[in-house]
């Protein structure tokens, strides 16, 4: 089935897009990677002399997956911003996924930064890729700066608990023209699979996959899912009812 | 004269440029980037472009994360 993910233009034929954070070396990386059968993964911009510094560039240029810069860490508008401008510089690409969190416990999204780097980012030049909360109307707002996708968390960064509220997610999905990309909270494959079927274009993951206890294992599930939950919805579910419906014919 | 490195001050020489910063930190050849004073310096403009006394450069690449 030809059924390819479309974002600003460029065809994806994975649903799943990844994150490098989390792994614990680049081998381990490599192998979750190839078996996620992702396109694109994010990578974070750093000083040279952190610690922390790898190849990662090489391998995903390697693997020929498309680099998505993001500008983690960032907690106001300007910040992200000149992250941004030197992720451009640095990687010769103008996508980006913007991160602009408030704290560090919860690592929400601020709606107030993040509108407002959306917006100058844009105006830049920038296929923006926002990291939001589950507000459908904030994302409504974002889409309509020109942001080329909305990405909604499930739960917050890292904590694996899923999507906690769903009918926000299908409130998104409903009424967004651009793809909605379900990112953040994601614990295991049936999450990933039901943020497919409530509507979502793809998911977005680190975690899951890089801390999993076999994270190669675990890549291969989220493709799986994400396939799986695609096809579901395309298929159309059936109507939930509160009775039984006999499947076989009656005697 | 002095200038904030990546968050630590440094003695530079007068003069220095950008460039020269950015192989004092061991950067890679590819896929860094340049603010100096919270603006981004292209890459064609590191040799010309002298950091003055109390500059605040940063110097960034990608790494694992997000």
């Amino acid at each position: 089935m030809d059924d390819p993910l479309i974002i600003a233009g460029k065809e994806f034929r994975s649903r799943l897009i990844t994150g490098t954070g989390g792994a614990a070396n680049l081998s381990v990386l490599e192998r979750a990677l190839v078996a996620s059968g992702t396109e694109l993964t994010t990578v974070a911009m750093r000083r040279v002399d952190a610690a922390g510094q790898t190849g990662v560039l090489e391998l995903l240029r390697r693997l020929g997956i498309e680099v998505l810069p993001n500008t983690a860490g960032c907690r106001t508008s300007a910040e992200a911003v000149l992250t941004a401008q030197l992720a451009r510089e640095a990687l010769e690409t103008n996508w980006v996924k913007l991160e602009v969190v408030h704290d560090e416990e919860t690592l929400l999204p601020d709606p107030v930064e993040l509108l407002d780097a959306a917006e100058r980012l844009v105006n830049d030049g920038f296929v923006v890729l926002p990291y939001t909360n589950d507000d459908p109307v904030l994302a409504l707002k974002l889409q309509d700066i020109g942001c080329a996708t909305v990405m909604p968390l499930g739960s917050p960064i890292g904590t694996g608990l899923g999507i906690r509220n769903p009918h926000n997610i299908e409130l998104i999905t409903a009424r967004a023209t651009v793809p909605v990309v379900l990112d953040a909270g994601i614990g295991t494959a049936s999450d990933a699979a039901l943020a497919m079927e409530l509507g979502c274009s793809a998911v977005l993951l680190a975690t899951a996959v890089t801390r999993a206890d076999n994270p190669e294992l675990m890549g291969a599930a989220m493709r799986c899912a994400v396939e799986g939950g695609r096809l579901a919805k395309l298929a159309g579910r059936i109507p939930q009812r509160f009775w039984a419906q006999a499947s076989s014919p009656g005697l | 004269m002095k200038a904030k490195v990546n968050g630590t001050f440094r003695d530079l020489a007068d003069g220095t440029s950008v460039a020269a910063v950015v192989a004092l930190v061991g950067a890679p050849a590819q896929g860094v980037a340049v603010a100096l004073d919270g603006a981004v310096v292209p890459k064609a403009l590191w040799e010309k472009t002298i950091v003055p006394d109390g500059g605040v450069v940063e110097v960034l690449t990608a790494v694992q994360g997000g």
